[in-house]
């Protein structure tokens, strides 16, 4: 058995262990070693089975663990054909090497840090529990070798991500976001499912192994020696019966509205400003590192499935595009710390949409670990202030604080930097890769709409970009900078060694850095906000793993610029097709130019306005109320969303309510009052006087004798 | 012949016995308060049912009623003395064989 396909299971094991952990006080604070070593041991486990990979055959290799579905088919041969077969088994490549290092990479750095933040919180272990089932589950979802292994991955997220945000499950606001994340996800999985039954009708398989490649084929005109494309696979499909054009059509939409909902996208992405009521360790790792990721790696392994179809693309890159900037708008506007995370989290996500909509799967999965990077120390600063300050998140109440957290300080700088995408920080990078890919596939794109859709995305990833320094320095300059003045807030969660225990008025109450053992992960993690990208680039490690994974597009490959020549990476069919591109040098360097200017302008903006003269903030909020007010409310998708769906579900609900109280309630209670009632009846007869009963009797026999009698007579 | 000799009484005869005893074993059972006396009522009411299958036996020519009664007698002498047990016990309660002591196991 291939050491991958225990790796999941590691922290299953975990979150067993800490589960039993709740029993007693005393185990409690196992729970958190338990935890660091189960993801740390995925960690290291995830290091050997990418190791195996150098000597896999065909860039891949696939570790199956145990037998699970196999629906009406029959074995041939060893081969299961004319059903379906969904097995515990996982495909190891690339990309999946990279999503993996990723999640147990943070997912160890994080729970670390965790250790020490949740230090005297009542549900200590049931926290480390539900954080190393969200590692289970996430493995699975980026390691499964096929949909349905995929879909229990995905849903095991959601899960673990519920039991997360509602983590203080007595709070209102907590029990409510956990909720509202679980509800609006179903939307999404409700289109994940439908598309993986259209992947299967078209298909007839839902592995990955079977379906990609076939895609690929049909992309290519191997198939059928036709022209590629996605209008002549249609053709090729329909002339060879290969699959079904309609099912070819849909599939892609299915899928991403998953990803939408899985991702934050609009308009599904009102559940996540709300998930931050969970503790801050799970903000930055399920709800900005890993799980929010989830849809753009389901599209990124999935991407010969969009190609093929003429309008998912398009699509995305609108919806991406449109969430990068409202997501940015928003944050801009928050005073809630997390909140404005949280929105820069929708923004960067529309990011990643954009890039692999784009076809640029690579910028996309960079982004996607330099983000990991730079929001988890974002969210895990963020934890630390709120820890120092007693709970306290707005930005208006507090001020200055870089004389008193300095460590804090300088990390939340790296990552702010890198959030904001300054020259040469990770952020920087990868934002620029996926605007310059998207506005060279915008120029190259074959027709007038796909050139309107994909410049103007881009065009708006610019703004966006703008805006993302903007708010990524609002926040670090009102924090840190400035005169030192804080309120604090009402939560004495996790302060048992602080000070206010043995409160006096002489020593009044004071913000103070956070221990070491939440220092020291976030230092690594400040280092990757500001290297990694860097590092990344000028290796070509995730260019190098897009290549060799079912990742690298058809129409708009990655060939190996690098070692190896572009003939050898492009084999043969692939050459000389009319709409394949690739972004040119100048395009990149003009967009390095174009959007470290415009990063620095944000900042510059940022210092104006909220260091220098933080009254006219004040003045230019005040000059457009409408539109502040909109930005603050969310530009109104929770009120929309409230009168459009929540009101009327609740309506019917209301009216089922009625329906249960007095038609089904009102059966059982009639069943139940009826013998009663007979009862009640009845009891006077039970008068305890033997006489009455000996004369009851005897009338009843009296009764009987005259019956017979009567009756014999007729 | 012993028949002949029967023969001036008729079953009616047997019936009316039957159903007389049967009948003052309801009145005394109804009328009186005393625990034992009521017992023996009921016990009069099991003649009164006994004397009626022998009739009936003997009107039809066949053992089957006797051989009932004779179960019915066993089961009245084990009865008799289960019953008669209960009724110390329910007099050494409440210090009284009056039925009318035990009207609290009203529903």
């Amino acid at each position: 058995m291939h050491v991958a396909a225990i790796i999941p299971w590691v922290p299953l094991l975990a979150a067993a262990l800490c589960t039993a952990c709740c029993a007693s006080r005393t185990l409690r604070t196992l729970a958190a070693p338990i935890c660091i070593t189960g993801i740390g041991t995925a960690f290291v486990m995830t290091l050997v089975a990418i190791a195996k990979l150098a000597g896999a055959e065909g860039d891949h290799y696939t570790a199956y663990l145990a037998p699970w579905i196999e629906v009406g088919g029959a074995w041939v041969d060893g081969q299961y054909v004319g059903g379906m077969i969904a097995n515990f088994s996982y495909h190891v490549d690339s990309l999946t090497a990279i999503m993996m290092l990723a999640i147990t990479g943070v997912g160890s750095l994080v729970s670390i840090y965790a250790a020490g933040y949740m230090k005297g919180d009542e549900g200590y272990a049931r926290f480390f529990a539900g954080v190393a089932l969200f590692i289970f589950a996430m493995l699975n979802l980026v390691m499964a070798d096929n949909f349905v292994l995929l879909f229990l991955g995905w849903e095991g997220v959601g899960l673990a991500s519920y039991l997360l945000i509602g983590h203080y499950y007595r709070k209102p606001s907590a029990a409510a976001a956990a909720q509202k994340a679980f509800i609006v996800n179903r939307v999404g999985d409700f289109g994940f499912l439908l598309g993986v039954f259209c992947v299967y009708q078209a298909f007839g398989s839902i592995r990955f192994e079977e379906v990609l490649p076939a895609a690929r084929a049909l992309l290519t005109g191997e198939a059928a020696g036709l022209a590629p494309g996605a209008a002549a696979a249609y053709a090729v499909a329909q002339a060879t019966q290969a699959a079904n054009p309609a099912y070819l059509l849909a599939a892609p939409f299915g899928l991403m509205l998953g990803a939408f909902g899985k991702s934050a996208q609009l308009p599904l992405f009102v559940w996540l400003p709300d998930a931050m009521e969970g503790p801050s360790p799970v903000s930055a790792l399920i709800h900005a590192a890993t799980m929010v990721t989830a849809g753009v790696y389901l599209i990124a392994r999935t991407i010969h499935l969009f190609e093929l179809s003429p309008y998912a693309l398009p699509t995305v890159a609108m919806v991406g595009a449109l969430t990068a900037v409202v997501g940015a708008l928003i944050a801009a506007s928050a005073f809630d710390l997390k909140k404005v995370f949280a929105y820069s989290t929708v923004s960067q996500l529309g990011y990643m949409f954009l890039g692999v909509s784009a076809l640029s799967t690579y910028g996309a999965i960079f982004h996607l670990v330099t983000h990991a990077f730079f929001k988890a120390v974002l969210f895990l600063t963020a934890g630390s202030v709120m820890h120092a300050l007693a709970g306290q998140l707005d930005m208006r109440k507090m001020s200055g604080l870089a004389k008193k957290m300095p460590i804090t300080c300088v990390l939340m700088l790296c990552g702010c930097l890198a959030l904001a995408g300054a020259p040469l920080t990770s952020g920087f990078f990868s934002k620029d890769l996926i605007l310059a890919d998207a506005m060279s596939f915008g120029i190259s794109a074959p027709t007038a709409g796909a050139k309107v859709v994909y410049i103007l995305a881009s065009l708006a990833g610019l703004a966006a970009a703008l805006l993302t320094a903007y708010y990524a320095f609002r926040a670090w300059f009102r924090v840190f900078l400035g005169d030192y003045r804080v309120e604090f807030g009402e939560d004495d969660h996790g302060h048992e060694e602080s000070h206010e225990e043995h409160h006096d008025p002489a020593h009044p109450r004071e913000p103070h850095e956070a221990p070491w053992l939440m220092n020291a992960p976030l230092i690594v993690l400040a280092l990757g906000a500001i290297f990694a990208g860097i590092l990344l680039k000028a290796t070509g490690v995730i260019e190098g793993a897009i290549l060799h994974s079912t990742a690298n597009s058809v129409e708009a490959p990655i060939a190996a610029h690098h070692g190896a020549t572009e003939a050898a990476a492009g084999t043969g069919h692939e050459e000389g097709h009319a709409h394949r591109h690739h972004t040119p040098e100048y395009l990149h360097l003009l967009m390095y130019g174009v959007s470290a200017a415009i990063a620095v302008a944000g900042i510059g903006l940022a210092w104006l306005l909220h260091y220098r003269q933080r009254a006219i903030a004040d003045k230019l909020r005040d000059a457009a109320p409408a539109f502040g007010a909109a930005l603050n409310r969310k530009l109104y998708f929770d009120v929309l969303y409230e009168k459009a769906v929540v009101g009327p579900l609740r309506l019917v609900g209301q009216i089922m309510f009625l329906i249960d109280s007095l038609i089904v309630d009102g059966a059982v209670r009639l069943v139940a009052r009826g013998p009663a009632f007979l009862g009640r009846g009845m009891q006077p007869g039970q008068s305890g006087k033997l006489h009455a009963y000996g004369l009851g009797m005897a009338a009843g026999i009296a009764a009987a004798v005259f019956l017979v009698f009567f009756a014999m007579s007729r | 012949m012993p028949e002949t000799a029967i023969s001036t009484l008729t079953l009616a005869h047997f019936l009316g016995i039957g159903a007389a005893l049967f009948a003052l074993g309801v009145i005394g059972f109804v009328t009186r308060r005393n625990l034992i006396v009521m017992f023996l009522c009921t016990e009069m009411m099991f003649q009164g049912v006994v004397v009626t299958l022998v009739a009936f036996a003997r009107f039809h020519m066949n053992t089957t009623g006797q051989t009932f009664v004779i179960f019915v007698l066993t089961i009245a002498a084990a009865e008799a003395a289960l019953a008669l047990a209960l009724v110390v016990l329910l007099f050494r309660r409440q210090r009284t064989l009056d039925a009318s002591a035990w009207t609290e196991l009203r529903g």
